[in-house]
């Protein structure tokens, strides 16, 4: 195989479709510790990253690994970790450590089904909370989420996009289905896929944090001074721990620097949303249901819509506000017990019934006929 | 013809190559220009528990991506077969291996039985290649996928040092089922 994957139509894994997306977007650094079902994203990685002059570590631990990542940051490289839920619980610490130190990185989580090692090799949507919150202390993450085998490949590519913009990690929360599927997929040629490189400081730029937008970013080596701490500092970098207001400053600062730009991050697909009396909101394998759903449901006499959720945070708030105005229900299915449900309902506010539908399937997904069951459940209950 | 979607499952035992007899048939597919969507279900176990491959292969895009009823089943042991007769379409077909599926109860299916244990051990010489000489079967009973194409992902699929066993393990299912059930 060739440094660069040759563009055309392939047959291929979810997993290997993240790998060959990172090399796309220019990730020259993975260090990971295997884990079910992310591993083939590690594997794939270690066969590719040497061939483009990258490097791949297995590490000890799922903390080490992280770490690792976010040193082979500063040391300039895009990087990487994958990882399952219990890995992606071991990482906190460190993606806390990220954010605060403003570490571009992508963290891919394929989840399993939980809690504990729970079910290794089977699909469920149990981290969404743990992807948002899983970290001690205030901070807005971005969280994308893919459907299909083209989408772990595009979406990676987005994902170290929205790393090296906006300086901060980015999780890409997968499933087991999503990732281990095999599909169809166009690799596009580089020239047609777009690369953001984070911006580096001029010689003369001496603030490098938390500077209200994405401050510039020194690696090791190029001759700066800056200290890199997870503890408050100033835009030098600087410790700073008993001065209230600059911790107000930083952490506001780090929350809103991804918040004033939401509405560039978020990112949903409407599926037959005009005049629909219902919407289904849902995301990842989930939504793979949704679309049968729609047309089984058309045959009911019932005019069912799709909003599927692209990233899960920032929240699309708006776009689910708008849609709640004009439908009699909405239908939010999980592979969980209520998750994004209750973000939902918080920013829906009444205006429209909204309705759980939730499923821990040791490994069986929510099927279309299931869903179609609990549209006209919901339906009766409103007419 | 080929008909607008067809779902097959193809199970057996972790170690059979079930998975990899999907991958194979999807990547053919692709191949032969379709939409198709790959899935599977194994243990955490290296061989010996329950495993299964599903495949949709279709004109139209695709999105459940697991199968719920098959027009196509093949099983690689009466487990297997037990737990996924159910799932089989009225008037679908259903391949099993002879030598491991001994009781195929009475199903309004089209049966085809395949020694495929026998024939991976003597012509082929190891039980390794029992996949691709069902794969053989059922490409030449479905037409699901062509045979160039299957042939084509054989060899972009299987580990170098097995290309050429599993091209010919592949053309004995395919000529066994020609010379009549």
């Amino acid at each position: 195989m060739t440094k660069q994957f040759p563009p055309g139509t392939y047959f291929m894994q979810g997993n290997q479709a993240c790998a060959e997306a990172a090399i796309a977007a220019g990730c020259r650094f993975f260090a990971g510790y295997p884990i079910t079902p992310a591993t083939e994203i590690a594997e794939h990685l270690a066969n590719r990253l040497p061939q483009t002059h990258g490097i791949a570590i297995q590490m000890e631990d799922e903390l080490a690994a992280l770490s690792a990542v976010i040193g082979a940051s500063w040391a300039g490289a895009k990087a990487m970790t994958a990882t399952s839920g219990p890995g992606f619980s071991l990482m906190q610490e460190n993606i806390g450590y990220a954010f605060m130190t403003e570490t571009p990185c992508v963290i891919a989580d394929i989840q399993r089904a939980g809690p504990s090692t729970g079910q290794a090799t089977k699909c469920a949507q149990g981290d969404v909370m743990q992807s948002r919150w899983g970290t001690h202390g205030d901070y807005t993450p971005i969280v994308l989420s893919p459907n299909s085998v083209q989408e772990m490949y595009s979406l990676t590519i987005r994902a170290f996009n929205l790393a090296e913009t906006y300086r901060t990690p980015v999780i890409f929360l997968a499933d087991e289905i999503v990732a281990h599927m095999r599909e169809r997929i166009i690799i596009p040629p580089s020239h047609e896929i777009r690369i953001v490189n984070r911006k580096k400081p001029r010689k003369t730029d001496k603030t490098f944090f938390n500077t209200g937008k994405t401050p510039p970013m020194p690696s090791v080596g190029d001759g700066f001074n800056v200290p890199v701490t997870g503890s408050t500092h100033n835009k030098h970098g600087h410790r700073y721990t008993a001065d209230s207001v600059v911790h107000r400053q930083l952490v506001e600062g780090l929350a809103s620097k991804i918040n004033k730009n939401a509405n560039q991050i978020t990112n949903h697909e409407d599926y037959n949303t005009e005049n629909c009396e219902i919407i289904i909101v849902s995301y990842g394998c989930t939504s793979r249901a949704v679309y049968e759903t729609i047309e089984l449901a058309k045959k009911k006499g019932i005019n069912a819509g799709s909003i599927r959720l692209k990233t899960l945070w920032p929240f699309p708030e708006k776009a689910i506000q708008t849609a709640a105005k004009n439908v009699k229900m909405i239908l939010v299915p999980e592979m969980n017990l209520r998750q994004i449900f209750y973000e939902v309902e918080r920013v829906v506010h009444g205006a429209t019934p909204v309705l759980p539908m939730n499923k821990i399937g040791g490994g069986e997904m929510i099927t279309p006929e299931e869903l179609l069951a609990e549209i006209i459940r919901g339906v009766s209950n409103i007419d | 013809m080929t008909p607008k979607r067809v779902d097959v499952r193809v199970s057996g035992l972790g170690g059979q190559g079930a998975v990899l007899v999907g991958e194979i048939l999807g990547r053919a597919a692709v191949y032969d220009e379709k939409y198709v969507v790959q899935t599977q279900s194994y243990g955490a176990e290296a061989r010996g528990s329950a495993a299964r491959s599903e495949v949709i292969i279709s004109d139209k895009e695709i999105g459940f991506p697991k199968v719920r009823k098959c027009d196509i089943l093949v099983a690689m042991s009466q487990d297997a077969l037990n737990k996924h007769l159910d799932d089989l379409k009225e008037n679908g077909i259903l391949l099993v291996d002879k030598n491991k599926v001994r009781d195929v109860p009475k199903v309004k299916a089209k049966v085809f039985s395949i020694p495929a244990t026998e024939i991976a051990e003597t012509a082929s010489k190891s039980r390794i290649y029992v996949n691709t000489i069902m794969l053989g079967a059922l490409t030449k009973i479905t037409g699901v996928v062509s045979e160039e194409a299957a042939k084509e992902a054989i060899v972009d699929t299987v580990p170098k040092e097995t290309i050429e066993t599993n091209l010919e393990s592949f053309g004995r299912g395919f000529e066994f089922v020609g010379s009549g059930d």
